[in-house]
């Protein structure tokens, strides 16, 4: 598993990239009360939103970590948005993309790093 | 940013902190805004820092006229420790700022007015304000509000005096039980749960609040929540539903204007509203699919825009987001089916009363 310094998540198998935001980001953010998800087929290159998580007080944009073409949408977000936050790694995951160019995974943080980074931020 | 005398128990109580109104205040606490919203709504008693809010004592002989005079109330027949709901106008009949004053006796009020107003009305109250009366801020208090079914029990615990009998938006001097300081209890509130605002010394603040807290009933709430419990009540918010543009009767606070008071600042434009009616209103929203409407987003009809969001969140009661807004009255009308536009996408919403939930006051005692 990679991370952005925007709190994104990304696993990669087989070519097709889960996609999700930490639990440091769910936490910050607060429960969730809902997800504008992407379209699927919709093409995004690295860096662009292509999602929307909302809580009680505000909206945040989610950005793709990859460039990639929308596979599949996590369609129980609509009705429990709340899953980012209570499982943001798995039942949490907010869209899977076939990858065009991963070559920005370089520049991801794995796991160890990205801890590090969390700590540096509080 | 300035502090209220329970900073520090919210940090204890692990707070996040936000600047409002030039204060450092809580916004939520680690259970969240939504749970603190439904530990109220759902008969539980929150506990919340309304500090900030500008408290004061207005004396002197003719008080009562005076105050006829800046409102659209009769303070001259009001009951003894009737806490008014009312407005400050200005002379085109605009809104200055929604206040609460209590009349103590006919020559002593109590004033509780949004923090955010605060030196917009000081200033205002100052300009208008006879020689012979007294404006003092009650700087040395603090404002603690408990909400919810079960808040007479509780507070009762902690005060020398019998509130059973205190009647909806009432104020009681009492006690407190730990050191016998003077203390207001008012039942009033700004969720639509029973409840009381608590005006009590600096010096006592911290440790009431604490006791509240021991309650296993009891939460501290932050403002978050308390933004979304007055929304699903309708209540306005001033500097979002409510200005100095909009008058009483477009916001739907006809109730406000005395039907015994006919001088007062800007009469002449809000008697013949309140007559006649007015052009405009305000309503409330509905959405009917999902999203989250917030203020200053577009409100559409057969593909014109209608008007905008004044205030806008997610309801936990209702499960979907609400919000308020001013409409033409030739435009816009309970039941109308709209649209709210969020970002790029429209989504289907309808127009309805801004009170979206039926207050749990009135069935305080008498």
């Amino acid at each position: 598993m990679k991370f952005t310094k925007d709190h994104e998540w990304v696993k990669i198998e087989d070519n097709v990239a889960t996609v999700g935001i930490s639990q440091y980001a769910a936490d910050a953010l607060g429960e969730l009360v809902y997800v504008e998800l992407p379209e699927i087929s919709a093409a995004y290159n690295k860096g662009d939103a292509f999602a929307v998580v909302e809580s009680s007080k505000s909206a945040s944009d989610v950005y793709l970590p990859i460039s990639g073409e929308v596979l599949e949408v996590n369609e129980n977000l609509n009705s429990e948005p709340e899953l980012i936050n209570n499982s943001s790694y798995e039942n949490g995951w907010i869209a899977k993309v076939k990858v065009v160019d991963d070559s920005s995974l370089e520049d991801m943080m794995g796991e160890a790093a990205y801890q590090k980074y969390l700590e540096e931020l509080s | 940013m300035k502090q209220t005398a329970l900073n520090n128990a919210h940090k204890q109580q692990k707070a996040k902190m936000v600047e409002f109104a030039g204060y450092e205040m809580p916004i939520q606490y680690p259970l969240g805004m939504l749970k603190e919203h439904e530990w109220v709504r759902n008969g539980n008693v929150g506990i919340f820092d309304v500090s900030h809010m500008g408290q004061f004592i207005v004396e002197g002989e003719n008080c009562a006229e005076f105050l006829s005079k800046i409102t659209p109330s009769n303070f001259i027949i009001s009951k003894e420790y009737l806490a008014k709901y009312t407005v400050l106008t200005n002379e085109k009949g605009g809104i200055i700022d929604d206040l609460i004053i209590t009349k103590i006796n006919q020559n002593k009020f109590f004033i509780v007015l949004n923090a955010a107003c605060k030196e917009k009305d000081i200033k205002w109250i100052q300009s208008q304000i006879p020689q012979n009366i007294e404006f003092e801020e009650l700087t040395e208090k603090s404002l603690i509000a408990i909400q919810g079914q079960d808040s007479e029990n509780i507070l009762s615990q902690l005060i020398n005096e019998n509130i059973s009998d205190l009647p909806y938006m009432n104020l009681q001097i009492c006690t407190l039980k730990s050191n016998k300081s003077q203390i207001f209890v008012s039942r009033v509130g700004y969720t639509g749960e029973d409840g009381f605002e608590v005006s009590i010394a600096n010096n006592d603040a911290e440790k009431f609040w604490l006791d509240l807290s021991n309650f296993n009933e009891i939460e501290p709430i932050g403002l978050g929540a308390r933004d979304s419990l007055r929304l699903e009540m309708g209540y306005p918010l001033y500097g979002h539903d409510l200005s100095d543009e909009t008058s009483p009767i477009e916001a739907g606070l006809s109730w406000v204007v005395s039907k015994t008071n006919d001088n007062f600042i800007g009469c002449n434009h809000i008697i013949p509203q309140k007559a006649n009616g007015c052009d405009k209103k305000r309503l409330g929203v509905k959405l009917l699919d999902r999203g989250v409407a917030r203020e200053g987003f577009n409100v559409i009809k057969d593909n014109k825009t209608i008007g905008k969001l004044t205030s806008g969140g997610f309801s936990p009661t209702l499960k979907t987001s609400i919000g308020q807004g001013y409409f033409k009255t030739t435009e816009a009308k309970i039941g109308d089916e709209v649209f709210v536009e969020v970002r790029n996408r429209q989504i289907k919403a309808e127009i309805t009363s801004p009170t979206f939930l039926q207050a749990k006051t009135k069935t305080a005692k008498k």
